[in-house]
């Protein structure tokens, strides 16, 4: 008997594909200099390696929280039974958060309650206190005089482990490079250190120290401590933000995903083959265009929130529900954002089928489909790169914006809308709860800043116009 | 260029067209009139009768596109497209789904919306450009490469926390306006200043840094290292001929959003409670109303349609090169 049955959704499942599709094409441009050299020019860029340091974090969290399954529940009477709760390994990995549950607000690191509550003494009175947590310093004999020396050895002591780490994995990477360049570790250590290595490792360094100093100290409290507190209902806002970045990846990047490739094929041809073709995809992008992107994804979320609501047999859990209508809202996204690229690629189309190369490869009587295929399509690819990487942090700003608006993601899923929507009132409480708020801002400022700053190395790595002019306008 | 603007008339009549049939296919063909009635009536178990009703009420129970019943144009006329969607082409927005008169909602919340708009995007376009002027002007240098970080920064943060961070510090913390709220006439501008402030510091990072990309482009063309060869000084050179040139791709951006500033801001109006045409369209998404939400999905096409319009008028303003045929 197996504990446990995989359950893949179909976000999972896209996730997966887009994961198998990025590593084939990193063994393919491996194995061809001219794909390469872009790629080692984003390499070089010092913001863009810190940037891509902080977002691999963030990408192997969203790995694991896509990788569902059901847990087995205990056997009765010989038949296996799996539990209708949808988990994914990351919440494996993060029980002891899931599980404590307060019962209401509690700030962070806290050890009382936010809410006063009347307590019964044993003799009969009533009286007015901040009850302790069930959890957070559940540990702690008296938290008056236990607290803060408690918090201070277990912080410092994940700090001291995370800085062991952090400095193991610095001398991996000497290590790496003196075998590289034959010289010793000790030259390897003073080249990245002075910023003479090729590859910034020293900018790797530094976030993967931030890194360090920030996670090491968050993961040696978080067990006997709600790190970032607790909302409304008692959960844990540590958890919450994890659980987050998922939505956020998997809308960034699935979004543009979905709609690219009619991007991309009816762009060139519209600029390719010009005439009616040309006049019919253009006259299908300037309408979709023309309707406020807004107003679109509201008014498609808003049918597919009837439709499911009708069918509702044909989603039977609440988590299909809610992947179904993440995907629709990705596939929305895509619609609206599909007609920029499309745009850029017809004009780049234009320009090219002009060039030396398409006529003589035309004089030679290759195919039309054929021309496209071979040789238009490689030659925009840069232009899709750029889009794709510099669509990704508006997108994760767009969720949260629709999530607010109520057509975003569903809202039993966690994402960094619905955190915000259902913080957004506690700014007026007294006192003010602050936390949840400050940590979906935390967050979500460090994933759109290093998308940002990673999609800036891409495209002066990619921009052709950039290289030619000599680096950065 | 008379002729050009009526080709292009006809053209956006076209897309319209288009806009429409779209539309109408994801309203009245993804769920039909009567998955719709089910779903605003609540229950699953509704009577037939109470969906009839529902359906006569707002004219949702005539045939989709041709009445056989009715005799002459009525074949035509008398059909939900024609009712709510041919009749949009007139302005004829008809009553939304909770029987309210949309187009007098329109008209009379329009004002509030361009009350925050209009000063949000005059100040905001000032404000942005002398910051990617003042980049430029320093380019290479700490004071451009830290206004750079500071754009990259502002631009990743959500719209939602400058709403949020803005009532709290300039409302709760200092007191300085109402948290939310509206008046009419001049009381107006204590409701006004902190959405239209909090709407020019939103923008300020993606908006500058796209404006220095514009200018720095235009820097290292030819023109300017001749005008500079003449002996014209650096702030000559950037505000008579860069600015200048760069009015092109600025057109660009922003003309097409001119006539979209009606529309109003989303979510700004709803945080502050602006009755306006922005809070308007997120109170009929959340209340389900579709009528309301056909009307605005057409007003706003109408409007990007006139702003693409206005942004080739505006080309043969500032270049006298460009001329249409």
């Amino acid at each position: 008997m197996m504990p446990f049955v995989f359950e893949w959704l179909w976000s999972d499942l896209l996730v997966w594909l887009l994961v198998a599709v990025v590593v084939g094409l990193v063994f393919y441009t491996r194995a061809h200099p001219h794909l390469r050299a872009p790629w080692a020019r984003v390499g070089r860029s010092s913001s863009g390696m810190a940037a891509a340091t902080v977002l691999a974090v963030f990408v192997v969290i969203g790995l694991l929280d896509s990788v569902h399954y059901r847990a087995a529940l205990p056997p009765q009477g010989g038949k296996v039974a799996y539990a209708t709760e949808v988990s994914s390994l990351l919440d494996l990995g993060l029980v002891a958060l899931r599980a404590t549950r307060e019962k209401t607000y509690s700030a962070p690191l806290a050890t009382h309650l936010y809410a006063k509550e009347t307590v019964q003494s044993a003799d009969g009175r009533e009286t007015r206190v901040f009850p302790r947590l069930r959890h957070g310093g559940a540990h702690l004999a008296d938290p008056e005089t236990d607290w803060a020396r408690d918090v201070a050895t277990r912080a410092f002591r994940g700090l001291a482990l995370a800085l062991v780490l952090w400095l193991m994995a610095a001398i991996a990477i000497c290590a790496v490079r003196s075998r590289r360049t034959g010289a010793g570790i000790e030259s390897a250590w003073r080249d990245i250190w002075q910023g003479r290595s090729a590859v910034p490792w020293r900018a790797v360094l530094y976030a993967l120290g931030l890194l360090c100093v920030i996670i090491g100290p968050v993961v040696a409290l978080a067990p006997h401590y709600h790190v970032l507190g607790t909302d409304k209902v008692g959960q844990d806002v540590l958890y919450q933000s994890l659980k987050s970045i998922r939505t956020g990846l998997v809308i960034g990047t699935l979004a543009t995903m979905v709609m690219l490739p009619f991007a991309l094929v009816l762009g060139v041809m519209a600029g390719y083959l010009k005439g009616w073709v040309d006049d019919a995809i253009q006259y299908l992008y300037t309408t979709l265009s023309s309707i406020p992107g807004v107003l679109l994804i509201a008014a498609a979320v808003l049918m597919m929130q009837v439709y499911i609501e009708i069918n509702s047999s044909l989603f039977p859990t609440t988590e299909i529900r809610a992947d179904v209508r993440l995907l629709a809202l990705c596939v929305i996204l895509g619609v609206t954002s599909w007609t920029g690229l499309c745009r850029l690629l017809r004009g780049e189309a234009l320009k090219l089928r002009e060039m030396e190369y398409i006529q003589a490869a035309h004089a030679f009587g290759v195919s039309h489909w054929r021309i496209m295929m071979r040789h238009l399509m490689p030659n925009v690819m840069h232009i899709v790169m750029i889009a794709l990487v510099m669509d990704f942090s508006g997108l994760v700003l767009a969720e949260a914006v629709l999530s607010y608006v109520g057509v975003g993601v569903d809202p039993s899923m966690i994402s960094f809308g619905t955190m915000i929507n259902s913080a957004r009132l506690e700014m007026a409480r007294e006192p003010m709860v602050w936390w949840s708020l400050a940590a979906a801002f935390m967050f979500m400022l460090t994933l759109v800043l290093s998308a940002n700053l990673f999609a800036d190395a891409v495209r002066d790595a990619f921009d052709p116009r950039l290289i030619i002019a000599g680096g950065r306008p | 260029m008379t002729a050009y603007i009526i080709r292009r008339l006809i053209y956006g009549v076209f897309v319209l067209l288009g806009v429409n049939v779209l539309t109408f296919a994801l309203f009245f063909f993804v769920n039909s009139p009567d998955d719709m009635a089910r779903a605003q009536l609540g229950s699953k178990r509704v009577t037939a009768e109470a969906v009839a009703k529902w359906k006569h009420e707002r004219g949702y129970d005539k045939p989709l596109f041709l009445n056989e019943k009715a005799s002459g144009s009525g074949r035509l006329t008398e059909t939900v497209f024609f009712d709510k969607s041919i009749r949009l082409f007139a302005f004829q927005f008809g009553a939304s789904d909770q029987g309210r008169n949309i187009g007098y909602d329109i008209s009379t919340r329009m004002w509030p919306s361009l009350a925050v708009q209009v000063p949000a995007f005059v100040i905001g376009l000032a404000v942005y450009i002398t910051f990617a002027l003042l980049m430029a002007f320093f380019r290479g240098t700490y004071i451009d490469f830290w206004g750079v970080v500071l754009c990259v920064l502002m631009m990743s943060i959500s719209a939602l926390f400058y709403i949020i961070g803005g009532q709290f510090v300039f409302g709760k913390l200092w007191n300085l306006v109402p948290i939310s709220g509206y008046d009419a006439g001049f009381d107006a501008i204590k409701f006004l200043a902190l959405p239209v402030l909090i709407g020019v510091i939103s923008g300020i990072g993606g908006n500058a840094r796209w404006y220095r990309t514009i200018f720095l482009e235009e820097i290292n063309k030819d023109y300017v290292r001749t005008a500079r060869a003449k002996g014209l000084s650096e702030t000559r050179v950037l505000f008579r001929h860069v600015l200048q040139n760069a009015m092109i791709p600025i057109l660009t951006g922003v003309v097409v959003v001119i006539p979209l500033l009606f529309m109003g801001a989303l979510i700004t109006e709803s945080f502050f409670g602006i009755p306006g045409l922005g809070s308007y369209t997120i109170d009929a998404i959340s209340q389900q109303d579709f009528a309301i939400v056909r009307a605005m999905v057409f007003l706003g096409s109408v409007l990007y349609i006139i702003g693409l319009i206005l942004t080739d008028i505006s080309y043969t303003l500032v270049d006298p090169r460009v001329r249409f045929s």
